[in-house]
Order: structure tokens, then C-alpha cells, then sequence
């Protein structure tokens, strides 16, 4: 019964509240989505933190990703001892650097004032839920060592279950590591919560910079299209009032 | 050709004399507010001095504006690359202590303070922690310092010059200072629209005013470096960045912004340049002594008769050619040739351009002896108090031609002005000053009209936006109706 509640209510409950949550959230809270940068009022020991902070999970996301998507290309590539302990050796170290990261911003946050300014409640729990969600994949790592093989065979099927809506938690449900179920629960709480926290500023990371143009001009009546009058120039319309 | 309209600024700094009133205007107005308290949209600054943020001219340690790189310019400290790299952490932003904290004062203290020996005192509190602090700086903390050793020598611009330059500059009967007021400058080729990954900045097509979407604004603060003139601020409070936004509403409505209406020395000036936005990127990097040259090139003249159907295909209205025309920035920049652009060097092709001013030398020490004789009433610009290459540091990237040029024609119509009202000068002399810089009787008549006797009128010719409909420029009206005017649509506060 446990089973089934965390690993198929939770997970639809929380793709759900994530989906809908968003979405609300960036149409009607506009003005709110955004990454709160604290930067302006420390600056250098936020480098310390946010640095190893999010590089380590900018990997790590991709890490995760990849064997989600492709996971027998990444088995075929673990077949070399020597390659699997090069995925194993840097996934472990860039938890690492997430933790550390995150220590420090902690710490951050605890020891200068200005910031507390600026903390509001959502933080406490982005925090605490990070912490979890760190701590329990470093120990999944260190004590079911070769994940980056594992995963693929046995954590993919299950993910690919709950999105193609044939949930199939036998593999899951049956594994003998606490920390593998903290991990899997921690992350769809992640999820959950995306829309309610500052977890919302990596939805809109600005790919698009990549292409669009540098210069950016708007014609405000242009694009309304409000005005038909023609009375204050000849040509075409007034594109300046 | 490419024609757009802009509002251009001249500030004549002959006629500032430092009273702030345009900062307090425009605080007032825009920035008295949680998070923004620090921020001075407007701020007037002592020369020599370090300004406001510290040092912001010093683009070694902001990395704010482009630079040339071949026959386009890149971004210094920020663009595609360097922005998405460094989006975890700016290296290059400047921070709360840069600007400065901002305070008030314990003010209820005066009133509940028990009755003792001693006077009751408000405390300074900080704004942002709320904690009492001892005041160590504030946006105009360099005030008057023209010769003081933290703020005046430390002055970025003083690198232009020789060691000895820079002593002779600081010698006791040599001193002074100009005031700098600074605004956003609204530029041709904004660093900051360039640099924010969010696309939240934009350039107004109908006047070139440069905004922040707040909705669109997420906090990247690539802005912040970006702008050399360090004209956007991040709201510490709302989590959005923040810039002078020309007083637009106004704008829209007829009236001058804030703190050119509110300009006790009627130093400012605001009108319509019409400009081929086709030439940008080359004019934009044009090589260090020709850009003060080649960015009067881009703005074109309203009275062609190709500009104004260009500009009509373009779809400017006839009214704000009709602006244009009239435009005191135009005369100013174009016509007189009086007008120059602070640090072009950044290449952004800034609109807010400056009338240099004139600081006649008044006296040196020669071998101990205080000498004050001069050949004329007015010593000639070569013996000006600041260095020429000190104000070329400022307005000219470095060339001292151009400032010389701007000099003698403020000179010739000064002495042609005294010629007239006094008759004191030789007429020799007058002619000459006036021949060497092809100035006749009219057109000195002219600029000193405009310079010291312009009404309101003449200092602001703003195009129509045709008040029935300016609203409009912003929203569809009729989704809004019923609505507040002013205000937030939604509550500033961080997170949820
Ligand atoms: C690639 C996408 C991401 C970008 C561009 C990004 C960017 C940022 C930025 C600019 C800040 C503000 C730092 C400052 O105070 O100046 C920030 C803070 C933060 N980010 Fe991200 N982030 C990303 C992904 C993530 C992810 C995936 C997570 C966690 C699941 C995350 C968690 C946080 C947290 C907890 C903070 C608060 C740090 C603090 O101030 O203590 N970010 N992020
Ligand atoms: S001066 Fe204004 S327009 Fe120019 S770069 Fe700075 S903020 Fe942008």
C-alpha cells in the first residue's frame, strides 16, 4: 500500500501539481518567476556556493537524463571497466561539489544578515529538500556502487512506466536500499514543489539567447495593431505615434 | 536607409551648479521604494571623482560596455557565451557596497527618548537590514571634492594623464570641479538590451526609450555589467533589475521628464533626432578618435527632403518630423557642433550628449609667485584648469581636437556676447576668435539664446504622442478598464 502511495500517487500527483502549477504560474504570476538573485547583496561567498552548486547539478541533470532516454547506448558505452568507473568516479564528484555548493549557500544564508533579508520561507524548505535529495544520491552511489549500469536496466523501465501510464513498481518497490526509495520519493517532492518555490527560475533558462539577435526593438502600436488612422503620415501607418 | 526617431538629451554643464534637485525629482517620482532605495536613476556627480557606483567608468573592473573587435563590436563582460557561463554567479557585478547602503534615521527616538543630560539623537538605520549603521558613504559622497585625495585622484580619467599633468592639475590655485549629471542614455547600440539572456530589455521603436519588461525579467543581472554608464540597477527587494525609463507617462503626455522639468540651472535640453539605423554596427566601431565624428554621421538631417520621406515610408509621423525640426538637440549637436557624448569609447552610441564646460584658468604658481595677468579678460582655452586631455577622457575618447574645437567656439560666443553687451574686448580680437571657428554674429546671438534665455518650449520640443491614444501604446485599453492606473498589478514581494 506504501508502495503504490509514494510510487504512483506520488508521482502523478506530483507531475500533475507541476504541470498545472507551472503553467498558472508563469501566465498569471508573471512578474514572479524569477531566480531572486541575492548576488547584489553578497556577492563573493556566493560564488563558493552557487558555482559547485549548480555546475555540479547541470552534470548531473544531464547525467540522469541520458540514461532515462537512451539507456542501452549508455550500458553499451559501460562495458569498458574503465569508462564505467570514469561515469561512477565523476558523477560521484560532481554530488559532491552539489553539496558542498549547497553547504555553502546554506551557510550563506545563516551568517549574513542582508541576505536574511531576503530569505523567505520557501527557501527553508528548498533547502532542506535539496539536502535530502543530495545526500541520499551520494549514498546511493557510495553504497550501490555501479549505478550509471543499474540505472539504466532498472530505474529506466520503471520512470518510463509512470509516463507511458502503466506504472510497474515490482523493481522498485522490491529493492533493498533505503536510500534509493528516499532518492526516487525526494525527487517527485521536488517536482511537486517546482511551481510554489524559486525552482521555477530554471524553467525559463534563456535558451533562446543562443538565437536571437543581440538588438531588440518593439514597436508598441505595431504590434497592438491598435491604431488605423492615417491621418499623421503618408506611407504606411504610423509606427510612431 | 533606415530612418527611426529618438529622444536625444543635451546637457549643458556650464549651467549645472549641483543642486540634485533633478535626483530628488526623480527619487521621488520613481525609486522611493523598498529594494530601490539605493538606486539614483538621476545622480550628479563631482569631476574629478569616482562617481557613482565607485569607479563605474573603470571598465577593467566592470567590464561594462563593447568593445571593437574588428569591423563589429562584441560585448566586454557579457553576450552569449560569457553570459550563460557566468550565469550562476556575475563575477563582474558590482554589489550593495559599491553603490552604497542605504539608510534613515531613528527619527521616533527624538520623541520617546527619556529625559537625560544629553540631547536626544536619531540614529542612522539601514534600509535594508534595518540595523543601526555608521554612515560610511551615500550617492553623492564625492560632492565638491575636486582635489581630494580618496575621491578626485582617484578619478579613472587621470590615467590619461602624465604624472606631472596630474600634479599641475592638483595644485592648490589650479583646483577645481564640474558637476556630471548622468541619466540613462538611452543609447543606439544598448549593452543592455544586447546582454540580457532573457530578452527582458528592449528599445521602444516610437522614441527609443530603453525599458525592462518586469514580467520578462528574471534576475540574470547581465544588465547590471553590461551598461558602462551602470545606469541599471537590480531591485535587491522585487528580484528585477530597474533603469530610468525617461519618464515616459510623461513623455507620452507632453511633458519633459522629471528632472529635466524640475532643472533649476535649465541645463537640459530634449528633442528628436532622426538617425539611419542601418549604419549602426559600423558606426559603432569606428576606431577610438573618430567616434565622437562618426556618430554625428548616423543622425540625419530633418529638413532633407530624403530623410523626411524615408522617415515617412519608415512610419514616423509628420508631427515628430515636425519635432525634429525643431529640435534643440539637433542645433546643439549637429548644427553648432557644440554638444559632445560622455565616453564614447564604450560604444554604445549613447543619445544623452554634453556641452563641455568652459573652465576659464584663473592662475599658476611660477616659481613660487602667484600670477594672475592674463593677456585678455579670459585666458584662451589652451590654459583651461582641467587638462584638455582630462575632458577628452571624458567626451572624446581621448581626442583632444575635438574638445579644443568645442572651446573656442564656447569662447567666441562669450566674447562676442561681452562684445555686445559691454564692448570691453578689441574688436580684433572678437572677430578673430570668432573667424578661426567660422561663427558669424547671428548664429553666436543664437546659441547664446538658446543657452541662456529658452523657454520652457524651446529647451523641450517633444513630438505629440497624441495624448487621446499614448495609453495605448502600453495596453489594450479596454482590458484594463476599471483598473487602478497606478500601482502594482501584482504584489512586489520575493517568491511566493
Ligand atoms: C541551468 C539552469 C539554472 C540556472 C540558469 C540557474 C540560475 C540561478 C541563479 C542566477 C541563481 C541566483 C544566484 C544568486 O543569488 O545570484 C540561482 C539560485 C538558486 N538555484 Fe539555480 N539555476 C539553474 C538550475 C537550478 C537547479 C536545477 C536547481 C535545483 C534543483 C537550482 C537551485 C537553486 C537554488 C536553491 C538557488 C538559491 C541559492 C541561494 O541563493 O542560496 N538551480 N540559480
Ligand atoms: S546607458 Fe541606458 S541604454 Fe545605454 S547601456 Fe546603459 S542602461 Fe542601456
Amino acid at each position: 500500500m506504501l508502495n503504490q502511495l509514494l510510487f504512483i500517487a506520488l508521482p502523478y500527483v506530483a507531475l500533475a501539481t507541476f504541470l498545472v502549477g507551472s503553467i498558472y504560474r508563469y501566465l498569471y504570476k508573471g512578474f514572479k518567476v524569477s531566480s531572486l538573485s541575492s548576488q547584489f547583496l553578497e556577492g563573493r561567498t556566493l560564488f563558493f556556493g552557487s558555482q559547485p552548486f549548480h555546475w555540479g547539478l547541470f552534470f548531473l541533470f544531464f547525467g540522469h537524463l541520458i540514461a532515462f532516454l537512451f539507456p542501452s547506448t549508455l550500458i553499451a558505452w559501460n562495458g569498458h571497466t574503465v569508462r564505467l568507473l570514469i561515469i561512477e568516479c565523476a558523477s560521484f564528484a560532481f554530488g559532491i561539489s552539489a553539496l558542498w555548493g549547497l553547504l555553502a549557500l546554506v551557510t550563506r544564508r545563516l551568517t549574513n544578515k542582508r541576505v536574511q533579508m531576503v530569505t523567505n520561507k520557501m527557501d527553508v524548505v528548498v533547502y532542506l529538500v535539496l539536502f535530502i535529495q543530495i545526500v541520499s544520491g551520494l549514498c546511493v552511489a557510495y553504497f550501490n556502487r555501479w549505478g550509471s549500469n543499474w540505472f539504466a536496466a532498472f530505474l529506466t523501465p520503471y520512470l518510463r512506466s509512470i509516463f507511458v501510464f502503466d506504472p510497474q513498481i515490482d523493481a522498485i518497490s522490491t529493492v533493498n536500499s533505503v536510500w534509493l526509495k528516499i532518492h526516487v520519493v525526494s525527487a517527485f517532492s521536488i517536482i511537486a514543489i517546482i511551481p510554489f518555490t524559486r525552482f521555477v527560475h530554471f524553467l525559463v533558462y534563456p535558451v533562446d539567447y543562443l538565437w536571437r539577435s543581440y538588438q531588440q526593438v518593439i514597436w508598441n502600436w505595431d504590434r497592438r495593431s491598435i491604431r488605423t488612422s492615417r491621418a499623421h503620415s503618408y506611407g504606411k501607418k504610423s509606427l510612431n505615434n | 536607409m533606415n530612418v527611426r526617431s529618438q529622444i536625444a538629451m543635451v546637457f549643458h554643464l556650464d549651467k549645472c551648479i549641483g543642486c540634485h534637485t533633478c535626483s530628488i525629482a526623480c527619487k521621488n517620482i520613481w525609486t522611493d521604494r523598498k529594494g530601490a532605495e539605493y538606486m539614483w536613476w538621476n545622480n550628479v556627480e563631482t569631476k574629478p571623482g569616482t562617481g557613482y557606483p565607485t569607479k563605474w567608468e573603470n571598465q577593467e573592473i566592470y567590464k561594462g560596455g563593447w568593445e571593437k573587435n574588428g569591423d563589429t563590436v562584441s560585448l566586454k563582460g557579457t553576450g552569449k557565451f560569457k553570459g550563460l557561463k557566468n550565469i550562476f554567479h556575475n563575477p563582474y557585478m558590482p554589489v550593495l557596497d559599491d553603490y552604497y547602503e542605504p539608510w534613515t534615521y531613528k527619527y521616533q527616538d527624538l520623541f520617546t527618548a527619556p529625559e537625560g543630560d544629553d540631547q536626544p539623537t536619531a540614529r542612522p538605520v539601514s534600509l535594508v537590514t534595518g540595523e543601526t549603521i555608521e554612515v560610511k558613504s551615500g550617492p553623492n559622497w564625492d560632492d565638491d571634492m575636486g582635489g581630494s585625495p580618496d575621491f578626485a585622484r582617484q578619478d579613472v580619467n587621470l590615467e590619461k594623464l602624465s604624472p606631472a599633468e596630474r600634479e599641475a592639475m592638483f595644485q592648490l590655485e589650479r583646483m577645481t570641479f564640474h558637476y556630471l549629471p548622468r541619466i540613462c542614455n538611452h543609447c543606439l547600440n544598448p549593452a543592455c538590451v544586447a546582454s540580457c539572456p532573457s530578452g527582458a530589455l528592449y528599445k521602444r521603436g516610437e522614441d527609443g526609450v530603453v525599458l525592462i519588461n518586469q514580467e520578462r525579467c528574471r534576475a540574470w543581472r547581465m544588465c547590471v555589467t553590461a551598461c558602462p554608464y551602470k545606469k541599471s540597477y537590480y531591485n535587491w527587494h522585487t528580484g528585477k533589475s530597474e533603469k530610468c525609463v525617461l519618464c515616459y507617462p510623461r513623455l507620452e503626455s507632453g511633458q519633459a521628464p522629471a528632472c529635466f522639468h524640475s532643472c533649476v540651472g535649465r541645463i537640459r535640453y530634449l528633442g528628436v533626432l532622426l538617425y539611419d539605423a542601418d549604419k549602426i554596427e559600423r558606426i559603432a566601431s569606428a576606431t577610438d578618435e573618430n567616434l565622437v565624428e562618426a556618430q554625428l554621421e548616423i543622425y540625419l538631417d530633418p529638413f532633407d527632403p530624403e530623410v523626411i520621406k524615408q522617415a515617412a515610408l519608415n512610419g514616423i509621423a509628420m508631427s515628430t518630423i515636425e519635432a525634429a525640426q525643431k529640435s534643440p538637440v539637433y542645433k546643439f549637436l549637429k548644427v553648432w557642433k557644440l554638444a559632445l557624448p560622455l565616453h564614447p569609447e564604450f560604444r554604445t552610441l549613447p543619445n544623452l550628449f554634453y556641452v563641455p564646460a568652459l573652465l576659464p584658468g584663473m592662475a599658476n604658481v611660477q616659481n613660487g609667485i602667484y600670477n594672475t595677468t592674463s593677456k585678455s579678460l579670459w585666458h584662451g582655452i589652451d590654459a583651461t584648469r582641467l587638462p584638455i586631455k582630462y575632458l577628452a577622457s571624458l567626451f572624446s575618447a581621448g581626442n583632444t581636437d575635438k574638445i579644443v574645437e568645442v572651446l573656442k567656439r564656447l569662447m567666441a560666443v562669450r566674447m562676442h556676447r561681452r562684445g555686445e553687451t559691454v564692448g570691453d574686448l578689441s574688436k580684433e580680437e572678437i572677430s578673430a576668435a570668432m573667424h578661426e571657428i567660422n561663427l558669424n554674429g547671428k548664429t553666436a546671438d543664437e546659441i547664446f539664446r538658446l543657452t541662456s534665455l529658452a523657454t520652457f518650449d524651446e529647451r523641450f520640443v517633444i513630438p505629440p504622442a497624441h495624448r487621446e491614444e499614448s495609453i495605448e501604446m502600453l495596453e489594450n485599453t479596454a482590458d484594463v478598464k476599471g483598473n487602478t492606473g497606478f500601482g502594482f498589478k501584482e504584489r512586489p514581494a520575493r517568491g511566493l
